[in-house]
């Protein structure tokens, strides 16, 4: 399963635009695209799709702040 | 004795800052005089009331107990009704101390900073059970619950957050510059609290016209409470953060400019926020995330307003088992589900454009119906 692709689906989904797929380097939760919902509902589909389950106490939101940081986390993820 | 509360206390305080700051200077810690500081202060907190005292060793002695096993357990095996029973027994002693009021009872368990230490405590419980907290040593518990400068009312710092900065020793360069910020945050908690705030009690709340119950009186009330809540808050979680950063530990911020906020999101991003972050992760975030596994409702709107509903009601009682307060929470979850719905909207049909006029207009409304919150909250209306 390719890691980037399926983020990438998931957030135009979830954040209703495809900026996301244009700009990977977007601060999704300083432009308003990301909140704690649209959170939760990126970590239900990571772990639906992708079979990687991310507590939300291990989401920490500087660290996860950008399309390009989500996929980066989630492909060294151990 | 209140922490930051008199002269004697600062005094107090600042001579047993004198070594740690010699250390930060020649970047070391010493965690017996850490712990020295400690039990000074605790003491002299709680020594005063022996009741207090009392009740304040029973409660940590019973945290430890109950996260030291639940650590253990979860080593072991995840069963979730073991979790919820650790959850129940975490907030029990937060939960009689609120409800004895309600009995005219006097009481006798309570002390200062329960409330925020059960924070803490159900907040390493949530991490264990979620896997975030793999292990937990009682000493590690016990310097993050008993972490002094924020014991009385927070700002509720994160246990992952904490431990790092336990565990690295800043340089001398790191430490020269979070002195220096701590004392400036000092000053800024003496500008805040001694005077700001002091002096919208004593000048405006305090006085004869605004004691008595006529609209105009209610009406200004309800901006000097406000102004007050925030200068006395802000200015005791000034002096929290100002003494932590001396101590080399970056504790996180409460406020950040609460009163320019554009709306109520923006708002409770502003205001309290180590509560609201601790409310939005682990009440708001967990009941969504709950309900989207078990799928009993398909309304994705309907869900994050129940989560908010629930996170408001909550905080709510947490401030006291009283009506305001419980409409204080109500209020809150009404104005925040009215926005979401106004922002949604206005996403599809753009009847409220992005410009210097609406957002001034949003700050102002933003404002007042904040105010009108404290009004709320104040127990003057009802």
């Amino acid at each position: 399963m390719n890691v980037k692709n399926t983020v990438l689906e998931l957030l135009e989904e979830i954040c209703q635009t495809d900026v996301v797929k244009e700009n990977l380097d977007i601060e999704l939760f300083e432009e308003g695209l990301l909140d704690s919902f649209g959170t939760v509902s990126l970590l239900v589909g990571i772990e639906e799709k992708l079979g990687i389950h991310v507590g939300i106490s291990e989401f920490d939101r500087e660290q996860w702040s950008t399309p390009n940081k989500i996929i980066s986390i989630l492909e060294n993820w151990a | 004795m209140i922490p930051y509360s008199s002269f004697y206390f600062f005094f107090i305080l600042g001579i047993l800052l004198i070594p740690i700051i010699v250390l930060g200077y020649k970047e070391k810690r010493s965690i017996i005089y850490y712990s020295f500081v400690h039990l000074v202060i605790l003491l002299l907190v709680f020594v005063s009331d022996i009741h207090q005292l009392l009740s304040f060793i029973v409660y940590i002695v019973w945290q430890s107990i109950l996260v030291q096993w639940y650590v253990s357990y979860r080593k072991e095996k995840n069963e979730s009704y073991v979790f919820y029973i650790a959850i129940l027994l975490s907030i029990m002693p937060l939960f009689v101390t609120k409800m004895l009021p309600l009995f005219e009872l006097t009481n006798l368990i309570g002390f200062l900073g329960i409330s925020y230490l059960t924070f803490k405590s159900v907040q390493m419980l949530i991490d264990l059970r979620d896997g975030a907290l793999k292990t937990l040593a009682l000493k590690e518990q016990l310097a993050f619950l008993l972490f002094f400068p924020t014991i009385s009312s927070g700002p509720i710092d994160r246990f992952k957050r904490f431990k790092k900065d336990m565990e690295t020793i800043p340089t001398k360069e790191e430490y020269r510059l979070l002195l220096y910020q701590g004392i400036n945050k000092i000053f800024l908690g003496f500008l805040y609290k001694f005077i700001i705030a002091y002096v919208i009690n004593d000048r405006v709340i305090e006085t004869p016209f605004i004691q008595g119950h006529t609209p105009l009186a209610t009406f200004i009330y309800m901006y000097a409470y406000s102004l007050y809540l925030f200068f006395d808050f802000a200015g005791y979680s000034a002096f929290a953060i100002g003494v932590s950063y001396m101590m080399g530990i970056k504790t996180p911020e409460n406020f950040n400019l609460p009163f320019i906020s554009r709306n109520i999101k923006d708002f409770w991003n502003r205001w309290h926020m180590s509560l609201s972050f601790w409310f939005r992760d682990y009440v708001y975030m967990r009941f969504v995330l709950f309900m989207t596994k078990k799928k009993w409702i398909k309304n994705r709107y309907a869900v994050s307003y129940m989560g908010y509903f629930l996170l408001f009601l909550l905080m709510g009682i947490w401030h006291g088992i009283a009506l305001h307060y419980i409409v204080y929470g109500l209020y809150h979850a009404a104005l925040i589900i009215s926005f979401d719905y106004f922002e949604r909207k206005n996403k599809q049909l753009q009847f409220w454009k992005k410009n210097k006029i609406t957002a001034i207009i949003s700050i102002i409304i933003t404002f007042h119906a904040v105010c009108f919150g404290f009004l709320i909250f104040s127990g003057r209306l009802f």
